[in-house]
């Protein structure tokens, strides 16, 4: 186990990716909306009201449950929840 | 160019926000995600750990427990809040000096401080002293909340009701009071019923309210924490050891700062879950 201790924050180097990823999601999403104003907004799959926006949520949020879930009932590795994550935010972003 | 925003100085205006909730909300969020990843044992020293606390909170009948606690606890004191709240909120006069007064006795329970009821219930608890302990006990009831968990229970809920089912009355009569006149005159036009008037004018329109109500009191009841620390400590034994009590034991009694990070996440995540769940149902009819 290495020491990984880099100020009072403790950043690692997995977590700040995880957060770089955040950051650069939330870029690309005001990229797109400088060139497609609006939000897309739309009613999907459920009958939800969505704009780009809540769909991006949407699939933070279920990748955050798919990888607890797996952890609960699989285990390690995680690759397989991040794919299913991955598949799971193109069908939100295409249908809901 | 015409779906440009031409003014870009409100980006300046909401900058202060932006800095405050930065420091308040995410820079402390970020730091408890990277905890939950370590384990530390002081000195500022950090040891990577990968997922192995979220993977032992996830397999511990102890958050399993305390998490089955807090959702019973939510549900019971929404399922008593919110009726007893518009009843008494469509009891409450609309107008005239009364109204003023129950609006008055009202909001006093939700200008208590937290911890002060929690003081205050526990001293009128109390079995041998209290008020309502030594009134129960007189009366032939076997009440004792520091012993027994369903007497424990009974009182958190009751504390809990009388602490915030004034801020369900409040909302609903504000909702209530937005009502215009013209909707209840041409019901009694038609003969409308009280329950008719209820279920088709009184209650569609404080439908915006109540989902406030609705979140606030869920996202308050499963936070709880001082109240119930004040009136029970979780006890007896982990009876009424909610969420909040059992991650603080974990963080502050224990000083295991990784599985606690870890916890607060997937606390943090079904809150953020049954929200967002909350809101999306009880706004899917209204119209864009």
């Amino acid at each position: 186990m290495e020491s990984t201790g880099l100020g009072w924050m403790a950043w690692t180097w997995q977590t700040a990716a995880f957060f770089i990823f955040i950051a650069a999601a939330l870029i690309a999403m005001g990229i797109w909306e400088r060139y497609a104003p609006g939000g897309n907004p739309r009613r999907g799959a459920f009958g939800i009201d969505t704009t780009r926006g809540d769909r991006l949520f949407i699939s933070l949020l279920a990748a955050a449950f798919v990888h607890l879930l797996w952890l609960a009932f699989i285990g390690t590795p995680l690759w397989g929840a991040t794919l299913l994550s991955a598949g799971l935010a193109v069908l939100v972003f295409r249908y809901v | 160019m015409s779906g440009r925003t031409p003014n870009q100085k409100a980006w300046w205006l909401v900058l202060p926000v932006v800095v405050l909730v930065a420091f308040n909300a995410v820079i402390p969020l970020m730091t408890v995600v990277n905890y939950s990843v370590q384990e530390t044992f002081g000195d500022n020293q950090f040891f990577f750990e990968g997922v192995t606390w979220f993977e032992q909170i996830l397999h511990s009948s102890r958050f399993h427990e305390a998490l089955q606690r807090q959702l019973l606890f939510t549900a019971i004191v929404l399922a008593i809040e919110l009726p007893l709240g518009v009843a008494i909120a469509l009891a409450m006069p609309r107008r005239g000096a009364w109204a003023s007064v129950c609006l008055v006795l009202m909001a006093m329970p939700l200008l208590i401080p937290w911890n002060v009821v929690g003081a205050m219930w526990n001293i009128l608890a109390l079995p041998d002293i209290g008020l309502l302990g030594h009134s129960l006990n007189a009366m032939g009831f076997d009440y004792n909340f520091t012993r027994q968990p369903l007497s424990a229970w009974l009182t958190l809920i009751t504390m809990d009701v009388w602490h915030w089912t004034s801020l369900v009355v409040l909302l609903a009569y504000a909702g209530l009071s937005a009502i215009p006149n013209a909707f209840y005159q041409a019901a009694r036009i038609d003969g409308a019923s009280g329950w008719a008037v209820f279920c088709f004018i009184q209650l569609p329109k404080m439908k915006r309210v109540l989902m406030i109500a609705v979140l606030l009191r869920f996202m308050d009841s499963f936070m709880i924490y001082t109240e119930a620390i004040v009136l029970t400590g979780g006890g007896p034994g982990n009876a009424t050891s909610l969420l909040s009590i059992d991650l603080v034991k974990i963080a502050l009694g224990q000083f295991d700062l990784g599985p606690a990070a870890a916890m607060s996440l997937i606390y943090f995540l079904i809150i953020l879950l049954l929200s967002w769940v909350f809101y999306t149902v009880m706004t899917r009819d209204e119209p864009q």
